[in-house]
């Protein structure tokens, strides 16, 4: 009795780690998704999309989402439009083979139609530290069936990330960045913890000046100045979003704090600065040079 | 409207007179309904994809081999893409456009539309609930009505717009215009308020939900979709001509239909129930496309007369056209992204309605 009781204990206590084995393997085994045949891959999203070209496999590419804008040669394939509006139809007219998509397209139907039907869809993870680039470009030099040229570039890219972690990480006083993601209508739109813009600045050797807020939200003007960033953060390429230096300057609640009295600005290219692909690390050692200057590069 | 007035009485009359349109709209309806089947084959077989509809067809009805070979690409595509999305615009287009000839009826004015008067906001107000406070404090809710939490609630918010803006812009049987506009509109903007603080708190998933939803599409369409949303909308769709008598009726004054043998006051509480419940499912399913519950019923009143008993089928018909039609363009035109389809439905009735009003002015008169 006791001996099948703990049979039973036993088997229980297998199948407990099985299951937690079981969540670790599926969670590697998107990253080690292989596609049976990669020779037209729709890429969806723009670290994906600079990943492959990095790789030298751009011509296996059949389309892309309209968040890939790099490298140029990325602009000449069809656009399927933005990653979180998927159209399922648009995706499967360009006779994939396989897609790569970021984690988070959708939306969740479309998602859902896509994985029906015989293409393989990869759905690549998206951490915005070291790990999570390294961990992506060989997720997607695996998918694509390029593994030993991904293995070159996630190590050069780790070999120059920690060149620059080094430095950054010596910082003592570290600055206190503000990403400021729009400013329309002279409200706000911030990014809090959990996002691409909040992980760029901790890997620059800064803070985010907000805390406690998560996401891209719309700060009231006293939390502006209450977090009295050192610097403003934002993106070139914003489109009808972005406001000009002097209006930002203008806005109270910024030219209350460091940042607008002594017009810190920094404004940097969005897929480059958010994209946490290849060229993040280029990234983030302009804007640990442009926080700190000289101090940084030694 | 002075000298459709004649038409009017003349059928709650059963009598033919001079200006019965009678047999116009019967043959509009014919045409119409022909119009149906035409556009939704052609809408299967239009989009970015190649894949043959006729093939699928094939496969449905002969079987797995005597049809030859089938790709599951061209099976997901015509049987989970396309043809989901075809019932759904004939079920979103009907259901806005009946609701709104329905409302027009009610209101005995035709700037009533449930885009217009708050009735949309308040499904959407109630929608946005289940989507951001499902996971949370409405998650028994969600548990207990499964995929028909979100058409409930969006019911449940458009029947709370109905009523109130009923019930402030009636007085003593008589609907002020202007009241009910201005009351719409008040509406709206509280339940928008409502809603963006419930977009407040929405985390970034929820987000991503939510703007797909607030930007109006059939993209989104699914079998459970459908079929959560088809007993509702088509038992709206089925009731409305039964109401038709009733609303001409009305269209004299409420004491005139009583007078008539008209049961004045059920036939509002139907109508307001009905109405919610049609834009309600319409809503959850589609988001807020706007533009087809005004449109569709003014432009076959130009052609077939304000009859109901011929207005309400018409406009569903035509409905399911426009929306059929507006969607096969959203799936094409940027292929392979898609345009939201509340774009077309704007860019192409809003110069088309300009256009005929241009062309017969007078003919509607506020």
């Amino acid at each position: 009795m006791l001996q099948r009781f703990s049979a039973r204990g036993l088997r229980v206590l297998f199948l407990a780690t099985s299951v937690a084995v079981g969540s670790a393997a599926s969670a590697t085994a998107t990253e080690t998704a292989v596609l049976p045949n990669s020779s037209r891959i729709v890429s969806i999203g723009g670290a994906i999309t600079e990943i492959i070209f990095a790789l030298g496999d751009g011509g296996k590419l059949v389309a892309r989402d309209s968040t890939s804008i790099y490298p140029e040669a990325a602009l000449e394939l069809p656009d399927v439009g933005y990653m979180r509006q998927l159209s399922p139809e648009g995706v499967l007219s360009v006779n994939p083979t396989g897609i790569l998509a970021l984690q988070g397209s959708g939306p969740r139907e479309a998602v859902d139609v896509l994985k029906k039907t015989d293409v393989p869809y990869v759905e690549i993870e998206e951490d915005w530290d070291r790990a999570g680039i390294v961990a992506r470009i060989l997720a997607v030099g695996m998918a694509i069936g390029a593994p030993d040229r991904a293995e070159m570039l996630a190590s050069e890219v780790e070999r120059k990330l920690s060149e620059v972690v080094r430095l950054t990480s010596a910082i003592q006083e570290k600055k206190r960045v503000l990403f400021v993601l729009s400013t329309q209508g002279g409200k706000i739109q911030a990014a809090g913890a959990n996002t691409a813009a909040n992980g760029i600045i901790e890997l620059a050797g800064a803070t985010n000046a907000i805390e406690g807020v998560d996401g891209y939200k719309q700060l009231a003007d006293e939390a502006v100045i209450e977090a009295n960033p050192d610097f403003i953060l934002m993106m070139t390429r914003v489109g009808e979003h972005g406001a000009s230096d002097d209006e930002l300057f203008a806005n109270p609640a910024i030219a209350a704090t460091t940042a607008g009295a002594e017009k810190h600005l920094i404004k940097m290219d969005g897929a480059y600065l958010l994209g946490f692909g290849p060229r993040t690390v280029d990234a983030v050692k302009e804007l640990s040079e442009r926080l700190y200057g000289d101090r940084i590069s030694d | 409207m002075v000298s459709d007035t004649h038409s009017i009485s003349g059928s709650v009359m059963r009598g033919r007179s001079h200006g019965d349109r009678s047999p116009i709209a019967r043959l509009v309806i014919l045409l119409l309904a022909l119009g149906v089947v035409v556009t939704a084959a052609l809408s299967l077989t239009a989009g970015a994809a190649d894949a043959s509809a006729y093939a699928v067809l094939r496969h449905w009805v002969f079987g797995g081999s005597a049809a030859g070979p089938l790709s599951l690409r061209d099976q997901v595509i015509i049987q989970d893409i396309r043809l989901p999305r075809i019932l759904m615009g004939i079920l979103v287009g009907s259901g806005l456009a009946i609701s709104g000839a329905v409302l027009q009826g009610l209101f005995r004015n035709p700037l009533a539309d449930p885009g217009l008067v708050g009735v949309s906001a308040g499904a959407g107000l109630g929608a946005v609930s289940i989507i951001v406070l499902g996971g949370t404090s409405l998650a028994p809710v969600v548990a207990v009505l499964g995929i028909y939490a979100l058409p409930l609630f969006a019911f449940i918010g458009s029947l709370i717009v109905t009523l109130i803006l009923y019930r402030v812009a009636t007085r003593q049987g008589r609907t002020s215009i202007a009241t009910m506009l201005l009351a719409g509109i008040a509406l709206s903007a509280l339940a928008m308020a409502l809603t963006g603080v419930l977009v407040f708190v929405a985390d970034d998933r929820q987000l991503r939900d939510l703007t797909f939803w607030q930007l109006g599409s059939l993209a989104g369409a699914t079998w459970p979709k459908v079929a959560a949303s088809s007993p509702i909308i088509l038992l709206g769709i089925v009731a409305a001509p039964f109401m038709a008598r009733g609303l001409n009726a009305l269209a004299l004054g409420e004491a005139t239909a009583a007078h008539l043998g008209v049961p004045v006051q059920r036939l509002k509480h139907v109508t307001i129930v009905m109405v919610s419940a049609v834009v309600g499912a319409c809503v959850a399913i589609s988001g807020g496309i706007g533009f087809v519950g005004i449109v569709v019923p003014h432009l076959l009143r130009l052609f077939i007369g304000p009859d109901n008993r011929y207005l309400l089928p018409a406009s569903a018909l035509l409905g399911a056209i426009m929306l059929m039609a507006a969607d096969a363009v959203s799936r094409t035109i940027v292929a392979p992204a898609e345009l939201p389809i509340g774009i077309v439905t704007a860019a192409v009735g809003a110069p088309f309605f300009l256009w005929i009003l241009l062309r017969r002015r007078g003919v509607i008169d506020l």
